[in-house]
């Protein structure tokens, strides 16, 4: 080509006997070294074609700050796989925000879509525990949610904070209404038996702004614990409860009681109509769980009592029963000037939930639904006309905490103007037991101060006066005479013991009279012997009685009265 | 000064590798008689060949400065450097020094290698006779600037072996040193295959 080999035959030929190159096979041609450069240009292609197809869509995520980001350096991970990398950050046009352009992989090019999420994964140290902690030395990355929509996106806000739930994530979410948020926040765990199975995914305070709605994160296979009958209590804080068992502690897990949480558990009692709850079902989140697992509280209705007797120890949140029922507790209580009657009424504010009563609401529903009535303010007034009444009782002798109770009692008095159509509801009022009773009270104190005790003690003092001159004048006529009386009557005594002793004497055994009379009987007893030797002579010699005794027979006769049984009677 | 001969106006050849000079015989391929190997005046297509090799170079040579050359992790800070960065980052952390040594051997010298070569075979295409005495003593420098190509290379293939403490701190080659490494093996080809004597063949030879 440019090598002046040309041949120069005419120059001298100075090498004559010189000797002559030899013919070489040339093993292959010099072009071939143009497929170096050509490998080259294939391989710088290939290189560049390579990039091309790797070059996924750039997108611009907009964050707070651009701390820990790093241009050219910060990668994007989705499952810990990079996927994309920053390639620059500057300032958005208000320099509000910090914008971050990211270039993604060709394969990651799918995760640009509408609801993917991004946030700085840097170290995080919270109550609720550490995150990103590899991220300290390594350097923040920015975490993917990757979305589900199909609608492409280029441009992204970040999330200041990473989200608690993944679009990939297994589970199911649930609503839960709060009055407050309580400790709670995003990623506050969720426990099921003191298990952590969920975590609050997001909360916005209601549109009214009387309310918190939170939104929960049950992750697979836990979420089909969640019942129609679950209830959901904060689990913050600890549960101090004084009773008759003594003190009583219930907190959940240490963290839980620093950091908040909610726990939820099936309503006690059986279930029948017990069923898994749908996505997205909505719960009461209670403040304790005693107030989960009582019956569930319903709407809330308002009801107005006017007191007229002073309510000492009334307090707001005091409780309101039926017939001994915990059903509602007190909201307000205020006071009022009554021209009228120059008094100063209690105008007394409580909230009650009806269905705490169970079957008597919805049977009562029932009824008034029947009826037409809406909300129920005819069978109210019909009861009111039976006597429902409120009263304020005494809760605590020692505190004298009143609380307000509502029943029947039948003897009450009539509330002439009742109206039902006023808007709080009125209850009608009579007085506590305890005013019923100080009044009782006071109406025998009353009578008992009318009692003339004075004249009485003078009456009294009178009478004792004239008894003691009665007894005085006893004393003296009185006694002597009976005195002489007793003298006598003594007397006559002791004749009648000497006539007695006389009388002793003479039937004595060795008193005459005895001995007398002894010798009596003896002269008796021979007298019948002598009879009835005679009766027996007569009886064998009949015709001595007309002839005498004869004087032949002395022999047999004396032999004969020892055998005789008659000798043995002798005494 | 043009009284002395050419070798090729005397129809003469010389061996390059055993010094017998032979008679030129316009064979094509011809080889020496004494030792074997091929015999030529200038090396053949040494143009096509130099341009070849260097286009081939600097077609890699864009590679390697745009690809990450070295991976150094560093308790878990990954940190991929190109040459330019590492240079820039060099000189950020208070190493000027380092940072002009690399800077030398891995932009300044295969860039200069470029030029240099593409102004010789420029001139040598055009056979002007324009500074040869220079252009002779800037292949030499090119020709002994090439030994010293490979620093880069050497760098990471030296810290790759030496610095593999895991997580703590961890050196990893990339595919940019492999085009840097290639850039430079082809320079060294190009500036070897070309011919220096070509730089003196032309008609006006008054240096």
């Amino acid at each position: 080509m440019t090598d002046q080999n040309k041949p120069n035959t005419s120059g001298p030929n100075a090498g004559g006997n010189l000797p002559e190159p030899v013919v070489k096979h040339r093993r292959f041609n010099a072009s071939w070294i143009w497929l170096v450069p050509a490998v080259a240009a294939l391989i710088g292609l290939s290189l560049v074609i390579n990039a091309w197809r790797q070059q996924g869509p750039s997108i611009t995520i907009s964050f707070q700050t651009a701390q820990g980001l790093e241009s050219g350096k910060t990668v994007v991970k989705y499952k810990d796989v990079v996927i994309g990398k920053v390639t620059g950050i500057h300032l958005s046009q208000d320099h509000s925000k910090v914008i971050v352009k990211v270039d993604l992989e060709k394969s990651a090019g799918g995760i640009a879509v509408s609801d993917s999420r991004f946030w700085v994964v840097r170290p995080r140290i919270g109550l609720g525990g550490v995150s990103g902690i590899d991220t300290l030395l390594s350097g923040s990355f920015i975490g993917v949610d990757v979305g589900k929509s199909t609608q492409t996106q280029t441009d992204f806000v970040g999330l200041e904070n990473p989200p608690s739930v993944l679009h990939d994530s297994r589970g199911k979410s649930f609503i839960l209404h709060s009055g407050d948020l309580g400790s709670l926040d995003i990623g506050s765990p969720v426990y099921y038996r003191r298990i952590q199975v969920g975590r609050v995914a997001s909360y916005k305070l209601d549109d009214d702004g009387k309310g918190v709605t939170l939104q929960i994160f049950i992750d697979s296979p836990h979420d089909k614990l969640v019942t129609t009958e679950s209830r959901f209590w904060n689990a913050s804080g600890v549960d101090v409860t004084i009773s008759a068992e003594g003190l009583k502690l219930n907190t959940q897990s240490l963290a839980t009681v620093l950091a908040g949480g909610v726990a939820f558990n099936d309503a006690p009692g059986p279930h029948p109509d017990e069923k898994t709850a749908e996505e997205n079902a909505t719960f009461s989140l209670f403040d304790t769980e005693a107030n989960a697992m009582a019956p569930p509280n319903g709407e809330p209705r308002y009801i107005v009592m006017r007191f007229d007797q002073p309510l000492r120890g009334l307090t707001v949140d005091a409780p309101v029963e039926f017939r001994g029922i915990n059903f509602g507790h007190v909201v307000s209580i205020r006071m009022d000037y009554d021209e009228k009657t120059d008094k100063f009424p209690i105008y007394v504010g409580a909230l009650i939930y009806p269905e705490r009563l169970g079957r008597v609401h919805t049977k009562l529903e029932a009824i008034a639904k029947s009826h037409g009535d809406n909300d129920m303010s005819q069978i109210v007034t019909t009861m009111v006309a039976k006597g429902l009444r409120a009263q304020a009782k005494v809760g605590n002798l020692l505190t004298g905490q009143l609380f307000i109770s509502l029943d029947i009692v039948p003897k009450a008095p009539k509330v002439p103007g009742y109206d039902p159509n006023a808007r709080p509801l009125q209850i009608p009022t009579i007085p506590g037991s305890f005013d019923k009773l100080q009044e009782q009270m006071a109406q025998i104190v009353d009578k008992l101060s009318k009692i003339p005790f004075d004249a009485i003690g003078n009456n009294l003092n009178h009478t004792l006066a004239d008894l003691d001159s009665t007894i005085k004048q006893v004393n003296g006529n009185l006694l002597p005479a009976f005195q002489d009386t007793l003298k006598g009557v003594n007397r006559t005594m002791g004749t009648a013991n000497q006539t007695l002793g006389t009388a002793n004497s003479a039937l004595s055994a060795d008193s005459p009279l005895q001995q007398n009379l002894a010798g009596t009987l003896q002269e008796l007893q021979r007298m019948a012997r002598s009879l009835r030797a005679l009766t027996d002579y007569l009886n064998t010699q009949p015709s001595s009685l007309i002839r005498g005794r004869s004087k032949d027979a002395p022999l047999p006769d004396t032999s004969t009265p020892t055998a005789q049984p008659q000798q043995g009677s002798k005494p | 000064m043009s009284a002395l001969p050419r070798a090729h106006e005397l129809g003469l050849i010389g061996c390059h590798v055993c010094g017998l000079v032979c008679r030129d015989t316009q064979i094509d391929h011809a080889a020496c008689p004494r030792c074997g190997s091929s015999l030529h005046r200038r090396k053949p297509y040494s143009c096509m060949r130099t341009w070849a090799l260097l286009i081939a170079a600097f077609i890699f040579y864009i590679p390697a400065n745009v690809l990450p050359i070295m991976r150094t992790v560093s308790l878990g800070d990954v940190d991929d450097n190109t040459i330019l960065s590492g240079v820039i980052e060099l000189w950020q952390k208070d190493s000027p020094d380092l940072a002009v040594i690399v800077f030398t051997a891995s932009i300044v010298v295969p860039m200069m290698k470029f030029l240099v070569i593409g102004t010789l075979l420029l001139s040598a295409h055009r056979g002007t006779p324009w500074a040869r005495r220079q252009r002779a003593a800037l292949y030499r420098l090119v020709e002994f600037v090439g030994y010293w190509s490979m620093l880069d290379v050497f760098v990471v293939a030296l810290l790759t072996a030496l610095v593999q403490f895991g997580f703590f701190s961890q050196v990893e080659p990339l595919p940019g040193v492999v085009y840097f490494g290639l850039t430079v093996v082809l320079t060294m080809l190009a500036s070897q295959s070309f011919d220096p004597r070509l730089i003196w063949d032309c008609q006006d030879d008054d240096d």
